[in-house]
């Protein structure tokens, strides 16, 4: 079947480097003596843990719940013991931490009941739920959970499944591998996809530099009809989901819009193989294939258990001593690991051992000449430099209306700068200020509404107090009047109705006498009150000390109010 | 912003320097043609450019405390140095050029801010201040046939005042004094016919430097260094423009070959209105942009004062630039029937 191909605009060529990871096969990482899995492992909440620390846990069993719908299951990767549920360091490009299971291997690789599902007679919603119990996410690095993307958008329905084994970073070998090796797993996660979302066809997207690949996976298929295996141009970024899906369709999906919304859904190659084991299978997402390559003696691909800490997967490749760091993900997209006792996460695609002579340092950064190598690089055809320019000078509401937030930072741009200038930091920088104002305003908002509901209720309570106040005085009105009425009610029983509504008029004055009265007593009493009471009992001596005291400052008051003849 | 969170860790081998050096070598060809025809003069004011270039860019950047090295390296300045001398008369006088690419440099380019943030392209500038300011020896071009070196090095140091033997009008300053001013009774045909200065199409000697700069010119395209957009639209336009009015009264009005052959024409289409920092950047941008030069060229060309428009056309232009990005952002990814305007070339 030959497909029509729609280019995508931009991308850049840099040297792949995948020859040295696919010489050998895919290899079994050894079973570490600790794992450390995160919680947080895909995008939308994190998870809830269901262990503590000591408890016995078998292979597969899961250790995290999911926390809403937009959230994937965690599972022990291995039988052991748990050690510790704790914060630790992420191998994430924030930096941060976040809970994390600590896992002691007891090398019994013990399952947990493994039921395979039959998907032809379960229902779709069924399918989605289970594939979010299994912890499937997203494995080309985004880990986006795969149960909501199988949901149909907007269009109503998926007619195109995409599936991506295009793998366009540099050096980057996983999926190369995976189809190679497993492409009758990847065809039977396929079929299992195609099936939850009944899509009509199915479009296998591979770069034209994997021709193994594509002829592993052109035998895979051969049986099942609507499913074409498509060689794509390579050039980066065409595993970019977005520029893949335009490439094999034509499609073009915005910024902020899914797939599905234009009936179309794109999976990884390693996401339809996990979708596959756990199906079919019954086993939960807990390993993944890992590139170990760049700077090392044995680069190759491994298959490691999610939760491996990278230093002791490192020394199955060897990195050669002039190693000086280490990047997680492609060089294009992927970020510099802040140290190697991370653990290998589902989004960990590739380990690349950095050296200098391998990825020499950027020259320094010169002024933009406004050349347009960045937009002419650009596969989501922004202007590079524009944004550069307001994301430079703090014009953020310019840097959106130019699509800042379109940019799904590949790096073609500053790739291609002449004048070595760091973009995707720019944008990067914008981005997150943008968020961070976004969030201040939200904080702000919050607290003016708090304010203002502090206010509000201080005045309403202020009314309380008032309305109070004078219900208690109407009370004591009342009270008086009602003391004073018995003899007026006696005098006017005869009288008319209407007069009874003038009457108290007559006896106001008198109500208001008796409450002056009454007030004049109740000051008179107060005073009596605050006045010193302890100046009846005191000896004479001390009397007379008063008095002496008393007259002492009427002297000096009288002094005081005498002003001085001439200034002093 | 975070320190490991620097991706791309690659970059492709390219530079400023590069990139100016590619622009550099791409005059060459027209550069030879122009000694073959003028003599080496022009040899003489392009090191003239070049020293007073380095010199001011090294001074300015001394005074806004740059890295002097870095970006006296960067090979911006010489282009400027070389598009100027390309654009002033081979036997202008010495302090002339040089007081000219002065004020390319540190007025046009450095207070502006330097490489990159100049509005206005600064040999256009050095230009336009020369020919206001000096437009006397702004005319003076060499005739065809003057290339004793040793008369021209007097002419240049000495300041003699160069005479009728060795000077001529240019072919488009001849077209313009004889047809287009009161009293004047010429035809193209007549003039072009009857002229020494002029060869076959655009001038003798002119026509082969801009095909020389056309040859260039289509290196840098397919090096990449330029696209097609300013080019293509510059002397389509400028040629459009020509064969209408030529076609309409072909006596006032040169044609379209001409055109596209004499002057600053060539030299402009690829290396001039090409200018990227002073230039507009979107592909749409771009078009309207070199239209706009070349209409304004003509125009000016045909019924101003100055003998070739080239420089007022990119200075008008350059003063449009923002306008004309603002204007023709293109659609971003998945957003094109958001923002279509029915305008695209």
């Amino acid at each position: 079947m030959i497909a029509t191909l729609f280019a995508f605009k931009g991308g850049v060529k840099p040297s792949a480097h995948k020859e040295a990871s696919t010489l050998a096969p895919i290899l079994r990482a050894p079973l570490p003596p600790r794992l450390v899995v995160p919680l947080r492992q895909s995008a939308g909440g994190a998870p809830l843990p269901l262990v503590v620390a000591g408890q016995k846990l078998s292979k597969g069993e899961r250790i995290g719940a999911p926390e809403g719908n937009f959230s994937s299951a965690i599972h022990a990767p291995t039988s052991g013991r748990v050690l510790a549920v704790e914060d630790r360091l992420l191998p994430h490009p924030s930096g941060l931490s976040a809970l994390c299971v600590v896992i002691e291997p007891d090398g019994e690789e013990r399952w947990i009941d493994r039921n395979p599902v039959n998907y032809a007679a379960a229902t779709p919603d069924a399918l989605r739920d289970y594939l979010r119990d299994a912890g499937i996410v997203g494995l080309g690095g985004a880990t986006f959970p795969s149960h909501i993307k199988l949901k149909p958008g907007a269009s109503g329905r998926i007619e195109t499944l995409i599936i991506n084994g295009a793998e366009c970073e540099p050096w980057i070998t996983c999926d190369d591998m995976l189809m190679r090796e497993r492409a009758t797993e990847v065809v039977r996660g396929i079929d299992i996809l195609r099936h939850i979302v009944s899509a009509e066809r199915v479009l296998v997207g591979i770069e034209d530099n994997k021709p193994q690949a594509v002829a592993a996976m052109r035998a895979a298929t051969a049986q099942s009809p609507g499913v074409s295996v498509v060689p794509v141009p390579t050039r980066y970024p065409a595993g970019g989901e977005k520029q893949l899906i335009r490439v094999l369709t034509g499609i073009e999906i915005p910024y902020g819009r899914f797939g599905s919304d234009f009936g179309v859904q794109c999976f990884n190659v390693a996401t339809a193989g996990s979708v596959h084991r756990a199906i079919n299978l019954g086993e939960p997402l807990i390993s993944r294939i890992v590139t170990l390559t760049g700077n090392v003696e044995r680069p190759g691909n491994y298959e490691v258990l999610i939760g491996t800490p990278i230093a002791d997967l490192l020394p199955l490749a060897a990195p050669k001593a002039d190693t000086d760091r280490y990047l997680m993900g492609g060089p294009m997209m992927g970020f510099t690991l802040p140290g190697t006792d991370l653990p290998v996460t589902k989004a960990s695609n590739c380990i690349i051992a950095a050296s200098k002579a391998l990825f020499p340092p950027l020259g320094t950064e010169l002024p933009c000449i406004r050349c347009g190598a960045c937009t002419r690089a650009c596969p989501v055809e922004l202007q590079p430099h524009e944004l550069y320019w307001f994301s430079r000078a703090k014009n953020f509401g310019k840097a959106q209306e130019y699509g800042i937030f379109d940019c799904i930072e590949c790096g073609c741009c500053a790739y291609v700068c002449p004048s070595n200038i760091r973009l995707v930091d720019y944008y990067r920088f914008a981005k997150s200020s943008m968020r961070t104002l976004e969030r201040e305003k939200a904080t702000a908002n919050a607290a003016r509404e708090r304010f203002e509901f502090r206010t509000l209720r201080d005045e309403r309570e202020k009314a309380e107090k008032t309305a109070r106040l004078a219900a208690k005085t109407a009370a004591g009105r009342q009270a008086i009047a009602g003391a004073a009425k018995p003899s007026a009610a006696q005098a006017t029983t005869t009288a008319p109705a209407q007069s009874s509504a003038e009457k108290p008029l007559a006896p106001l004055d008198e109500q208001k006498k008796a409450l002056i009265a009454a007030a004049i007593a109740r000051a008179q009493a107060q005073r009596a009150g605050v006045q010193p009471k302890n100046t009846e009992n005191l000896t004479p001596e001390k009397q007379a000390e008063i008095r002496e005291i008393e007259a002492r400052r009427d002297k000096v008051r009288e002094l005081a109010k005498t002003p001085p003849a001439e200034p002093v | 912003m975070t320190a490991m969170n620097n991706s791309p860790h690659v970059h492709l081998p390219i530079s400023v320097r590069a990139i100016m050096l590619k622009v550099l070598v791409a005059l060459l060809p027209g550069i030879a043609v122009y000694v073959w025809f003028f003599g080496a003069a022009i040899l003489v004011q392009i090191a003239l450019a070049s020293a007073a270039a380095l010199a001011g860019e090294a001074v300015m950047l001394k005074l806004r405390d740059k890295p002097v090295g870095l970006f006296l390296s960067d090979g911006s300045a010489l282009v400027t140095a070389w598009l100027i001398a390309l654009t002033f008369p081979p036997i202008a006088p010495w302090w002339l050029i040089v007081s000219a690419t002065l004020f390319a440099i540190v007025v046009a380019k450095h207070l502006y801010g330097g490489l990159g943030q100049n509005p206005f392209n600064p040999a256009m500038v050095a230009f336009c201040v020369a020919i206001i300011a000096f437009p006397a020896l702004m005319s003076q071009w060499p005739a065809v046939g003057f290339t004793d070196f040793a008369a021209q090095m007097r002419v240049i140091f000495q300041s003699q005042s160069a005479q009728d033997a060795v000077t001529m009008a240019t072919p488009l300053d001849a077209l313009r004094t004889q047809l287009h001013t009161p009293e004047a009774r010429a035809t193209v045909a007549g003039i072009l016919g009857s002229h020494a200065t002029f060869g076959n199409i655009g001038g003798k000697g002119w026509e082969w430097i801009a095909m020389a700069y056309l040859a260039g010119g289509l290196w840098l395209l397919q090096q990449r260094v330029i696209t097609w957009h300013v080019p293509v639209a510059f002397l389509g336009v400028l040629a459009l423009v020509a064969t209408a009015f030529s076609l309409a009264n072909p006596d006032s009005y040169a044609g379209p070959t001409f055109h596209v052959l004499t002057g600053g024409a060539m030299l402009g289409a690829f290396f001039i209105a090409t200018d990227p920092v002073s230039g507009a950047t979107t592909p749409r941008g771009k078009l309207i942009f070199a239209a706009g030069i070349a209409l304004l060229t003509w125009i000016i060309r045909t019924f101003g004062a100055y003998p070739d428009g080239m420089a007022f056309g990119v200075l008008l232009m350059n003063m449009c630039v923002p306008l004309i990005d603002m204007g023709t952002q293109p659609p971003v990814f998945g957003r094109k029937d958001e923002k279509r305007d029915g305008n695209t070339p």
